[in-house]
């Protein structure tokens, strides 16, 4: 992020205050998200009878961290400036192999992780693939490879069932001292592969490319190799978050609602966190905030008595409340003509 | 001006080739089984695939300006639901012959709500729409959660899914050709159809013709609730009741035919004989993969696979692979 030119001549206590009001105009979004999550989980807190007990924490942190992990995934192909419709499906794939070889002692269940998410791996680098070297829309081709993938998912597991490695999928699901695993895992995903990628050439790249494909290919930025980073990323993240599902769960299942309910509430999460679907803009960091918003929408239906099948309406209705404050730039536009593309 | 016209020819590459590709399908599916080519059996495939052109027809004009509808499968369940349980909510006396135009009233009111929050409020589309429809499935939900509302259809819904008013042609077969002829009288010959083509390109320069571009966008995105809405209508009077998830599958083929017939998801580009095909594409594709089953094959292997395992994939190949052939962008340079 560069200064602006006006700062330079500033005393040095001006472009401190200018650095800072410049983070906080860049970092927006993501403190609004955590802002709405920090009142909507307090309230929660409040209206529970029995407090915020560790158990309950760790329960609400192991429903979120499931979508948090796939709204990072989906976060890295749209700062290109793309989508990722397959997110829920690799998501759900990655749990099926996972109910299938992540089994037997600690040795063959290591080797089983690493299995998965290499899957994982493949499954968004063939998606990278045929985006930067088929030159097709990303929508498009996730959709379709989605059905592959859950196509594949179903072929691993026609049944629900399966099974985990019971110690790790203990290891994954307890809380150490009140600080439930699943946020653990969500802090060393940000701090090994979040931030080395987000401060490399190639994320660099993701975000120029998000801006302007055009600019990032004239200032030569690695574009080809940047997306298929981000979509070969997001294939990594959805298969952790597939491990941590069949950890939750104890078995694999394929079911096409859930890898639906994912994806599209991934994308609200993504939009909540502070992301643009225009690309250029936005973290994964907020992504886990917006998916936590989204997952404490419908914990805070129970403790207000609301029916719990309602959940739909009030998601739906937060996120119309999201991007309608994105809407609010429309009161302040000084030339109209922005308002067109 | 020539490049206008030649926009807008009813056939071109994409079209062609995915009629050709109908033209293999039917050749494979004459092999496997002769019954394929059958009149009877071609008529009945024309008629499914009806349920999904009508679908397709109102999405493709939102994706024509360069949006998206990803409200299309709850606006079809509310469609059908709120035909169906018309005389329940209007009362007897209205809500039978009223039913139809209820249902379509309904989901041309999600497209309201779409087309001015993407119109007016510039909010993108995409995100929008899925608001829009998580708030119709909780609506819905809520609909059904109150009371237990009538979900068979009335006679009238029956008649037009299954009757035929011109012998041999089944009526949603001819509710589709209606509704597209009229869908390229006003592509091809109206202001209207160009106007969308034109936003389609570049919003910004249509509004600086003096272009009500707001008021095209809310129109399309009406219309396609309309005939999502509708497209309900016709498949809850086929299967004779309506139930919550009943569009959760006509999505992903719905953007697919859309695309596979050559329309530009980013805008501006495409033919609504394009769209024909890729919707019978798709419905060919389909019942040729329960005709062949594969999963039978396998079976013989001892490895027992579900039908849908195919489905899914061979849905998803076929469409990368047609893509790869004509839909290919731009490369970029400087």
């Amino acid at each position: 992020m560069s200064v602006v030119p006006s700062t330079q001549a500033a005393a040095p206590a001006g472009r401190a205050r200018d650095n800072f009001s410049h983070w906080l105009l860049a970092q927006r979004g993501l403190l609004l998200a955590v802002a709405i999550f920090a009142v909507m989980f307090l309230v929660y807190g409040w209206k529970l009878n029995v407090g915020l007990t560790a158990n309950i924490i760790n329960t609400a942190a192991n429903k979120g961290a499931l979508l948090a992990l796939v709204a990072m995934a989906q976060t890295l192909p749209v700062i290109t400036g793309g989508l990722d419709l397959s997110v829920g499906m690799i998501f759900v794939l990655t749990n099926c192999l996972a109910s299938v070889v992540v089994v037997g002692g600690p040795v063959s269940a290591f080797f089983g992780i690493l299995l998965v998410l290499g899957v994982g791996l493949l499954c968004g680098f063939i998606n990278g693939v045929i985006v930067v070297y088929g030159r097709l829309q990303p929508i498009i081709v996730t959709l379709a490879t989605g059905a592959v993938y859950f196509g594949c998912s179903l072929a691993i597991r026609p049944q629900p069932g399966g099974s985990v490695n019971f110690e790790f999928a203990d290891l994954m699901t307890r809380s150490w001292a009140g600080v439930p695993s699943t946020v653990i895992l969500l802090i060393a995903v940000v701090l090994l592969i979040w931030m080395p990628y987000r401060r490399s050439v190639l994320g660099r790249g993701a975000y120029a490319i998000g801006s302007s494909e055009q600019a990032a290919y004239m200032s030569g930025v690695p574009v080809a190799r940047a997306r298929l980073l981000a979509y070969t990323l997001a294939g990594l993240f959805a298969a952790i978050a597939g491990i941590l599902l069949t950890c939750i769960t104890y078995s694999g299942a394929a079911k096409a609602s859930l890898a639906n309910d994912y994806t599209l509430n991934s994308i609200g999460a993504v939009v909540i966190g502070g992301t643009s679907l225009f690309g250029g803009v936005g973290s994964a960091v907020g992504s886990i905030f917006g998916a936590f918003v989204m997952r404490t929408v419908g914990d805070l239906l129970i403790v207000f008595d609301i029916n719990p099948v309602l959940q739909p309406l009030f998601v739906g209705i937060v996120l119309l409340f999201a991007v309608s404050i994105g809407s609010l730039r429309i009161l302040r536009v000084k030339n109209k003509l922005d308002l067109y593309r | 001006m020539t490049g206008m016209t030649k926009s807008i020819k009813p056939l071109d590459k994409a079209t062609t080739i995915a009629f050709g590709c109908i033209i293999l399908l039917l050749g494979v599916g004459a092999i496997a089984e002769p019954n394929f080519l059958s009149a009877t059996y071609l008529v009945q495939q024309l008629q499914v695939a009806s349920f999904l052109g009508v679908i397709a027809t109102g999405m493709m004009m939102v994706i024509l300006l360069g949006h998206i509808d990803l409200s299309i499968p709850w606006t079809i369940s509310i469609g059908g639901m709120m035909a169906t349980g018309a005389s329940g909510i209007l009362g007897p006396e209205l809500g039978v012959p009223l039913a139809v135009p209820f249902g379509i009233a309904c989901g041309m009111t999600v497209g309201l709500i779409n087309g001015i929050g993407v119109a007016y409020l510039r909010a993108p589309a995409m995100i929008f729409t899925l608001g829009m429809n998580a708030v119709a499935q909780g609506v819905m939900v809520y609909h059904t959660g109150g009371f237990a509302p009538q979900d068979s259809g009335t006679p009238f819904m029956r008649e037009l899914a299954v009757g035929h008013l011109v012998p041999g042609v089944p009526n949603p077969l001819l509710i589709w050709i209606l509704l597209g002829a009229a869908t390229v009288f006003v592509l091809t010959r109206t202001t209207l159809g160009r106007q969308i083509y034109a936003i389609g390109n570049t919003e910004r320069a249509v509004f600086l013709s003096g272009v009500n571009t707001r008021r095209v966008l809310v129109i399309c995105f009406v219309f396609s609730g309309a005939c999502a809405a509708a497209g309900g209508i016709l498949l809850s009077g086929w299967a004779n009741r309506s139930y919550q998830a009943m569009g959760d599958v006509y999505l992903l083929p719905t953007v697919a035919a859309i695309v596979l017939g050559g329309t530009n998801v980013l805008g501006g580009r495409g033919r609504y004989m394009g769209t024909v095909a890729g919707v019978i594409l798709i419905t060919l594709l389909q019942s040729i993969l329960s005709v062949l089953q594969p999963q039978v094959y396998f079976a013989e292997f001892g490895i027992k696979l579900p039908a849908d395992v195919f489905r899914n994939i061979v849905f998803g190949v076929v469409i990368i692979g047609m893509l790869l052939l004509y839909a290919r962008g731009a490369k970029v340079q400087s």
